[in-house]
């Protein structure tokens, strides 16, 4: 396996990793949707199942996965920035 | 596709054949408790409500324990109460389906003598039960439930996309499937609405999704550090948008053509993809779903959830490698390729459409074979 991503959809901010990702790791994502690639340098370790950013936001964006707004930034991103409840809400409650 | 089940009166088919020992209240939990010692194979449903519930709370315990007593998985049922009303009320419900049903109350008898009455009965019924046998029935024939639970990211990436496969053959075979897990919609409720087959049912599903966010609303309780869960956290997942979104992964693309309320059956004849307004907590969502009529249920998890049902065989698919490892015992359908890529989603989904056929067959699950029979009645507010 050489990809450590993957992202539901081309146009996604986010990937899900789907192994244990170091911090300062260059890490290849695959996405789902036309199995085109992209790779980003991991600014944290990023946890299987936890998200790593592929674009850059700034704080107050939308955040997109699945083509479909998950919530809001709290704080700017770059590409390789990790992404969890510290810098993502929701925008629901 | 065939599958090997039971044919009952009322023509539908189950694909395992309890004899239920069925209390209407938690006074009567013990006197079932007994029989099921007394009388080995029944399946006492212990639960802990039932006594001074009025309106719309009485009306759904009741419509959960006759649809669980009518489940195509039940060959017959012993109810037992503390009152005859009620005990009538709720064996009479059970009997429409044509099922052998007894019922017994204890108020003038006693415990022991209600353990003798009951017991006599549920031998009879347990030998009923043993001369029954599997006969070929059509795939179409099942009722199927799906609810996912300790969600993370990978249930949206792997596991929930092989539930959708499947979800969207057992529809195309003419079966009927149910998902629910109201607030759990939250972020994607537009999606479900888009795949509503008509106006009638859009109207229906929005009016159930405002009943729920409206009544969690009216609370003034956030419901952040509850949605998502902390396990739910631990996995990956953010905010309740991203959680929906996976979840909403395994209801396929097919439309769906009725809205039910709690435990509520379709109408006689209809198939298809429907919604069943639930919690999202597990035990309760799959109580209802099989008191709805489902027979087999699939549950895909992230973290690693252990929830069975006494009743409804309940399937456990986890995308995550270490779920799969650490909690082999729990997880049917391990369908962690996917993320690896050594996994074709056609593949995942043939395999776990395989498995389904198996179970109903009369494999059991992993739930099945640790015990796990939860059991839980919903509440929709305190008793009198």
């Amino acid at each position: 396996m050489t990809h450590k991503f993957l992202i539901h959809h081309r146009g996604d901010h986010v990937g899900v990793a789907v192994v244990d990702i170091e911090s300062g790791e260059r890490v290849q994502g695959v996405f789902m949707d036309d199995d085109s690639t992209v790779e980003v340098e991991a600014k944290a370790a990023v946890p299987l199942g936890h998200k790593i950013a592929i674009a850059a936001l700034d704080s107050g964006a939308e955040v997109i996965k699945y083509g479909i707004p998950i919530g809001k930034t709290t704080a700017p991103f770059e590409p390789g920035t990790y992404v969890h409840t510290h810098n993502l809400r929701s925008a629901r409650w | 596709m065939v599958v090997q089940g039971y044919r009952r009166e009322n023509g539908k088919v189950g694909i395992r054949n309890h004899v239920l020992l069925l209390p209407v209240d938690d006074l009567s939990n013990a006197v079932c408790e007994t029989v099921a010692k007394q009388v080995p194979g029944t399946l006492a449903l212990p639960h802990a409500y039932g006594r001074l519930q009025y309106g719309e709370d009485l009306d759904l315990h009741f419509r959960t324990l006759i649809g669980t007593g009518r489940n195509a998985n039940v060959a017959a049922a012993v109810v037992v109460g503390i009152e005859p009303n009620w005990t009538a009320r709720l064996a009479d419900g059970i009997a429409e389906s044509g099922k052998p049903v007894e019922g017994f109350s204890i108020e003038g008898h006693g415990d022991l003598e209600t353990v003798r009455r009951a017991s006599r009965a549920a031998q009879k019924l347990m030998q009923h039960a043993s001369e029954l046998r599997r006969e070929p029935a059509e795939l179409s024939e099942l009722t199927v439930s799906i609810k996912c639970g300790e969600s993370d990211t990978t249930t949206g990436l792997a596991s929930c996309p092989t539930v959708g496969w499947v979800v969207d053959r057992l529809v195309d075979e003419g079966a009927t499937v149910f998902f629910g897990e109201t607030p759990e919609l939250t972020g994607g409720e537009h999606l479900i609405a888009n795949r509503c087959i008509d106006e009638t049912v859009r109207r229906e599903f929005t009016a159930m999704f405002d009943r729920y966010t409206n009544q969690i609303e009216s609370t003034g309780a956030d419901l952040l550090g509850s949605q998502p869960t902390q396990g739910n956290i631990a996995g990956g997942l953010s905010t309740i948008e991203e959680k929906a979104l996976g979840n909403i992964e395994k209801t396929g693309t097919k439309p769906v053509v009725g809205v039910l309320d709690r435990a509520e059956a379709p109408a006689n004849g209809t198939t298809g993809l429907y919604f069943m307004d639930s919690s999202s907590a597990a035990a309760e969502h799959i109580t209802l779903m099989c008191a709805g009529g489902a027979v087999l249920h699939m549950f895909p998890t992230g973290q690693g959830n252990v929830i069975g049902n006494p009743v409804e065989p309940v399937l456990k698919i986890t995308g995550n490698p270490k779920t799969a490892a650490t909690m082999s015992e729990h997880i049917d359908h391990d369908v962690s390729g996917l993320l690896s890529r050594e996994l074709s989603l056609d593949q995942a989904g043939e395999q776990l459409l395989e498995l389904c056929i198996r179970t109903a067959d009369g494999r059991l699950t992993c739930a099945e074979t640790l015990g796990h029979r939860e059991f839980v009645l919903t509440r929709l507010y305190p008793s009198a």
